[in-house]
């Protein structure tokens, strides 16, 4: 089971933390497929966030196919979350241009908002 | 969600006395059921008059309003109404009380509801209410409100002199409850961050009239805040507050077309929005007859 913690200050929308606290539990595998996840009553009466909050992230989690609402039952895990090996291809490029990075002398905050702005650029409207 | 009002006024005003000056005027708007609604505004601004008239105590000198599709005191069954000053009997215990609301309740009152959130106090049944400090006061009140299963909950400050540990556990308590019986809750409180995560619906009250009222997501949707050069034209937009500092201009708008490419915008928070209206009264009552429309 997941606990969620709330950070009122941290900007984020409350429930697009809902919907990343699932996702990384679901990389740490703290969740697996199968794995309920807890009612909307359990989590307002743990967190005194507004009901139609955890509805809506649910809501988010089947959409992008992570879990599926079984009437009556609750909130299901449909599929876990891979994190890419550390040997894939993808990890091994992104390796090698790092490394190319700091050769051509950028620092690392260069280097994280030069990767922060690609994502932005591949990655528009998504979190 | 169904298009049943818990809450529905129209031109509704209160003046207290034949001179006396108007606590609530030409208020209208309309609380879809279900809704979990935060009455926002500064001391004095006829919050604690809109409750009452929603409770069916007080009738309004002007204008209608209704309570769950009836006259409020038709509704007073499936109502529940917690004043700001918790009213109790100093002189019973705790156990007492709650027998009492169960008697006054019959067909509705769940005992369990009662005891759960009584013991979760830590009260002691035989404690007299007179001995109780302000926070046990109103976990009492609340247990009885919430034992009665209410359809519609009217909550007048009702965390005001909790502690913040008991004021979470409240709030949790209150937004399960909407979770599992889709009870209607309506809260009023002056501080706007308290609100912020537990509330949908807001009801923004300044000088006895509504300034703002609709699903909360959709007010924010709807403004804007901008940082834009100082000799930036804001019209057409509708400006709630600006201020120039220097050479930069910072506003709180409602964009009414797109917006300037080159300002810097950013979406307000439920508190700035609410400081930006009551830090000015003149600003136009926001359009809550549209938001109310595409809400439902």
């Amino acid at each position: 089971m997941v606990e969620y913690r709330i950070d009122r200050h941290s900007g984020v929308a409350t429930y697009v933390q809902i919907v990343q606290q699932t996702k990384q539990a679901l990389r740490l595998g703290m969740l697996e497929p199968g794995d309920k996840l807890p009612t909307a009553r359990e989590v307002v009466e743990a967190t005194a966030i507004n009901p139609n909050t955890v509805l809506k992230a649910y809501r988010e989690l089947e959409r992008e196919g992570l879990v599926e609402a079984r009437r009556g039952l609750g909130t299901f895990i449909r599929k876990g979350l891979s994190i890419t090996p550390a040997d894939s291809p993808l990890r091994l490029e992104l390796d090698d241009w790092a490394e190319r990075a700091r050769e051509a002398g950028l620092g690392r905050d260069d280097v994280a908002a030069l990767f922060t702005a690609v994502l932005d650029k591949h990655f528009q409207g998504e979190d | 969600m169904t298009g049943t009002a818990a809450i529905e006024a129209a031109a509704l005003g209160k003046r207290f006395g034949r001179r006396g000056g108007w606590a609530l005027r030409d208020c209208a708007f309309r609380l879809p059921a279900g809704r979990v609604c935060a009455v926002v505004g500064p001391n004095g601004a006829g919050k604690s008059t809109l409750l009452t008239l929603a409770a069916g105590l007080l009738a309004p000198t002007e204008g209608a309003i209704s309570v769950l599709g009836t006259v409020p005191g038709a509704a007073r069954e499936r109502v529940a109404y917690v004043a700001q000053d918790k009213p109790l009997y100093p002189q019973l215990s705790v156990a007492e009380t709650l027998r009492m609301g169960a008697d006054l309740n019959t067909d509705r009152w769940d005992a369990s509801v009662a005891q759960r959130i009584v013991d979760d106090g830590d009260l002691n049944p035989k404690s007299r209410i007179r001995t109780l400090s302000g926070g046990q006061c109103t976990r009492v009140a609340l247990a009885l409100a919430l034992a009665k299963r209410p359809e519609l909950l009217l909550l007048d400050e009702p965390m005001a002199d909790l502690d913040p540990l008991a004021r979470h556990e409240m709030m949790g308590l209150l937004m399960a409850q909407a979770a599992e019986s889709g009870t209607t809750i309506v809260m009023s409180s002056h501080v706007v961050a308290e609100l912020e995560d537990s509330c949908d619906h807001l009801l923004l009250i300044g000088g006895g009239r509504v300034r703002l009222a609709g699903e909360i997501d959709e007010l924010l949707a709807a403004h804007v805040h901008v940082s834009a050069p100082a000799h930036a034209v804001l019209a057409p937009h509708t400006v709630v507050e600006s201020r120039t500092t220097g050479r930069q201009l910072s506003a709180l708008v409602r964009p009414s077309s797109t917006l300037d490419t080159d300002w810097r915008t950013s979406t307000p928070s439920l508190e700035e929005l609410v400081l930006s209206y009551l830090r000015n009264p003149e600003a136009g009552a926001a359009p809550a007859a549209k938001t109310e429309e595409t809400a439902v």
